[in-house]
C-alpha cells in the first residue's frame, strides 16, 4: 500500500521530530501501564491481606451481629453450634467473641472493640500465640496502629472496662504482650485482642461467640438456625466498593496520561498541516487522491504509536518486570496513610492490561491523527502548493 | 509534430470571489496545444498564467467554458479521476521545486512511479534513467537540503519526467535560479521535449525561458493578447 510505505518513509525521514514523539509516547505507554499495574497490585494485595488477616474462607455470623452498629455488638453472641463442634475442635473453624469496651491509656479514655480469639488458632494471621502471660494477668495484643494512637508498648499495662452479659460494668488491668504489624486496619484500628476464654469469663458467656471463621469456603455449607454463613465475596463488599471507586480515580489518571500522549500526536499532526502544506499540494499534484493523503497522514500518526510500543517494550518491559518481582517500597506506612497499604507494593501487570493499553493507545492515536488529517482533504491544492492555506 | 491536439481551451473563464464581488483571472480563453509543443504563457503577475496551468492540470476547476485534456473534460472529472490523470499523464515543475525534504533524490523521483504502482525493478531503472537525463547520478542519495537551487530544479524535472507524461507544466521554473542554472535546466527540458515528444507548457515572464520556447502566448488581464510561433532565440549565459 503506497500510503503506508510513504508514511513509513516520511516518519523515518523526519528524524528527530519522529523520535521525540515516539519517546514521549513510549514514556506515556510505560507510565500508563505502570500506574494501572500499581493500582491493580495494590487492590490484589488488599484483597489477599484481608483474606489472610480477617476473612479466611468465610465466616458464620450470629444473626444479631451488625458490624456497623456498635450499640448492638455487645449483645451479638450465641452458643457455638453443635454441628460445628468437631470442626472447631479440629481447628478448621475458630470462634471470635466481640464486645465493646473502654481503655484508659495515659489518662485518656478511648472506646474500643474487644475481640476474643483462640491463642492457638492458625486460620487468620493475627498472631494470637502472643497471648501468653502469667496466671493473674490478662494478656492482650494490639496492632501497630492502635499502639501508635494509644502510646501503648509491649509490656505496658492498661485499664480495660467492659460490661458483662447482665450489663454490669467491670474493669481490669490488661498487659500488652504483643504488637503486630498488619496492612489491614479492620483488625488493628481501635481494637484489642484477648484470649477468647478469658473474655468469655469476663463477660460471663461460656462457649459463646460472635463470629466463627472458617479455614475454607467449603465449610460454609452447614445450616444452623442462629448463624448465617458469609462468603468471602460478601465479606469483601466494602473493600471491593473502595477498589471500584479507586479504579474510577485510576481511570481518570489513566485518561489524563493518555490525553497528554495524544496531545503530542495531535500537536504533530496539526503542525504538519500548516508546515507541510506545500508537500501536501505536491502529493496532490503528483496524482495522490485526497483520500490517499488523509490515509498517509493518519498512518504517520498511527506509526508513532507502533514505534512507541516497540520502544516502550524494549525498556519498559524489563523495568516493569523488575518492579513486579522486587516490589516498590512506599515511603509511608499504612496507619499514616489511613488506607490498607503495605510497606512494599507489588504491581501486577497482566497481559490484558498491557495489550489493552497498547490497543487503546494505537486506536486513539490513529483517531487523533485522522481528525486533523481530514482537514487536509478540504485543502485546495493550488493554495496548498503556495502554502497559503489557513 | 504539432498536428496531434491534446489540449483544447474553449471559452475558459475563471472567477475568484473577493469581498462581495469577484476577480476574473481568465476571461474567455480559446487555445489549442498539440503533442510535442514547447510553449510559454507569458505575462506579468496576475495575468492568469498560473491559473490557466492549474486548470489544465486539473488542480483547479474552470468557472465557465470547457477544458479538454486528451479527450477528458477537466470540469467534469471527479477528484479520483483527476488524480489518476495527473499521476499518469501530467508532470509538474514548480518555481519553489517542491521536493520532499526528507526523501533522497532517488526517492523524490521515485514517488510518481510508486503512485502508478510500477513494479520495483522497472521503477528503479526508470528512476535511474530520469536522474541520468538531468545529470544528477552522483547526487542520487543526497537530500534536497544538500542540493543547490539548480540541482533541486533538475530533480524536480526528473520527477516530472520519470513517468514520461504527455504534458509537463512548468510554473516559473527559473525564477529562483541564476542565469547559468536557468540555461542548464532549459536545455535539459528542451532535450527531453525533443527526444520524448513531451509537451511543455511554461508559465513565465523570464526572458531566458521565452528565448527557448517555440510558441509564445502573451496574456494580459485574463485574455490572450498575442499567440505566436517562433524559432528559438537563445541568449548566451
Amino acid at each position: 500500500m503506497v500510503s503506508l510505505r510513504l508514511a513509513l518513509r516520511n516518519i523515518l525521514g523526519a528524524g528527530l521530530r519522529t523520535w521525540l514523539n515516539v519517546i514521549v509516547l513510549s514514556f506515556s505507554f510505560v507510565v500508563i501501564i505502570w500506574h494501572k499495574g500499581l493500582l491493580d497490585g495494590w487492590d490484589r494485595q488488599a484483597i489477599h491481606d484481608m483474606i489472610e488477616w480477617e476473612i479466611a474462607g468465610g465466616q458464620y455470623w450470629v444473626n444479631e451481629y451488625d458490624p456497623y452498629d456498635p450499640f448492638s455488638i455487645s449483645e451479638s453472641h450465641a452458643p457455638m453450634p453443635e454441628e460445628l463442634d468437631a470442626l472447631i475442635r479440629q481447628g478448621e473453624i475458630t470462634p471470635l467473641l466481640y464486645t465493646m469496651g473502654t481503655i484508659y491509656p495515659n489518662g485518656r479514655m478511648q472506646s474500643i472493640l474487644i475481640k476474643g480469639i483462640e491463642p492457638g488458632q492458625e486460620i487468620i494471621a493475627v498472631p494470637s500465640n502472643l497471648l501468653q502471660s502469667g496466671p493473674d494477668e490478662i494478656p492482650a495484643i494490639i496492632g501497630t496502629g492502635m499502639a501508635s494512637s494509644t502510646g501503648l508498648k509491649e509490656g505496658s499495662f492498661v485499664t480495660l472496662r467492659w460490661r458483662d452479659k447482665n450489663g454490669a460494668f467491670d474493669a481490669a488491668q490488661v498487659k500488652i504482650t504483643g504488637i503486630f504489624k498488619t496492612n489491614v486496619p479492620s483488625v488493628d484500628a481501635s481494637q484489642i485482642w484477648l484470649p477468647i476464654d478469658k473474655l468469655r469469663d469476663m463477660m460471663l458467656l461460656p462457649d459463646e461467640a460472635t463470629i466463627l471463621i472458617c479455614r475454607d469456603e467449603e465449610l460454609g455449607t452447614y445450616s444452623t438456625s442462629r448463624w448465617d454463613f458469609k462468603e468471602q465475596d460478601e465479606l469483601m463488599v466494602d473493600l471491593k466498593q473502595i477498589i471500584r471507586s479507586k479504579s474510577m480515580a485510576g481511570l481518570f489518571i489513566w485518561a489524563i496520561l493518555l490525553m497528554v500522549a495524544m496531545l503530542a500526536i495531535f500537536d504533530t499532526q496539526v503542525l504538519s498541516i500548516f508546515r507541510r502544506q506545500r508537500e501536501i499540494g505536491t502529493y496532490v499534484a503528483l496524482g495522490m487522491t485526497r483520500r490517499q493523503v488523509v490515509t498517509l497522514f493518519t498512518f504517520e500518526g498511527a506509526m508513532h504509536a507502533v514505534f512507541a510500543t516497540v520502544l516502550g517494550a524494549a525498556y519498559g518491559l524489563p523495568l516493569l518486570a523488575m518492579q513486579a518481582k522486587r516490589g516498590i517500597n512506599l515511603p509511608v506506612s499504612s496507619e499514616d496513610y489511613g488506607l490498607t497499604m503495605a510497606e512494599k507494593l507489588y504491581p501486577v501487570y497482566s497481559l490484558g492490561l498491557i495489550l489493552g493499553t497498547v490497543i487503546v493507545v494505537v486506536i486513539v492515536t490513529t483517531l487523533v491523527s485522522y481528525w486533523p488529517s481530514r482537514k487536509i482533504a478540504r485543502m485546495n491544492p493550488t493554495e496548498a502548493l503556495r502554502g497559503r492555506w489557513q | 509534430m504539432e498536428a496531434d491536439l491534446i489540449i483544447k481551451l474553449d471559452g475558459l473563464k475563471k472567477h475568484y470571489p473577493i469581498g462581495g464581488g469577484h476577480f476574473t483571472a481568465l476571461n474567455g480563453i480559446n487555445l489549442d496545444f498539440a503533442r510535442g509543443e514547447f510553449a510559454a504563457l507569458i505575462g506579468p503577475s496576475g495575468s492568469g498564467k498560473t491559473t490557466m496551468i492549474n486548470i489544465i492540470g486539473s488542480l483547479d476547476m474552470p468557472s465557465e467554458g470547457r477544458v479538454t485534456f486528451m479527450g477528458y473534460s477537466i470540469g467534469e472529472l471527479n477528484a479520483k479521476s483527476a488524480a489518476l490523470i495527473r499521476s499518469s499523464k501530467m508532470g509538474f515543475i514548480f518555481q519553489t521545486y517542491n521536493l520532499l525534504p526528507v526523501y533522497t533524490v532517488f526517492e523524490n523521483v521515485e514517488l510518481p512511479l510508486l503512485l502508478l504502482g510500477i513494479e520495483k525493478s522497472t521503477r528503479k531503472k526508470m528512476v535511474r534513467d530520469a536522474i541520468e537525463w538531468v545529470g544528477l547520478t552522483d547526487k542520487i542519495k543526497s537530500k534536497p537540503p544538500q542540493l543547490s537551487g539548480g540541482e533541486s530544479q533538475r530533480v524536480a524535472i526528473a520527477r516530472a519526467m520519470v513517468k514520461k507524461p504527455a504534458v509537463v507544466f512548468a510554473d516559473e521554473p527559473t525564477a529562483n535560479l541564476d542565469a547559468a542554472n536557468s540555461h542548464h535546466i532549459l536545455q535539459t527540458m528542451e532535450k527531453l521535449n525533443r527526444e520524448l515528444q513531451t509537451t511543455f507548457i511554461f508559465a513565465t515572464h523570464d526572458e531566458k525561458v521565452i528565448s527557448y520556447v517555440r510558441r509564445r502566448i502573451y496574456l494580459s488581464d485574463g485574455l490572450v493578447v498575442r499567440d505566436e510561433r517562433v524559432a528559438p532565440q537563445r541568449t548566451e549565459v
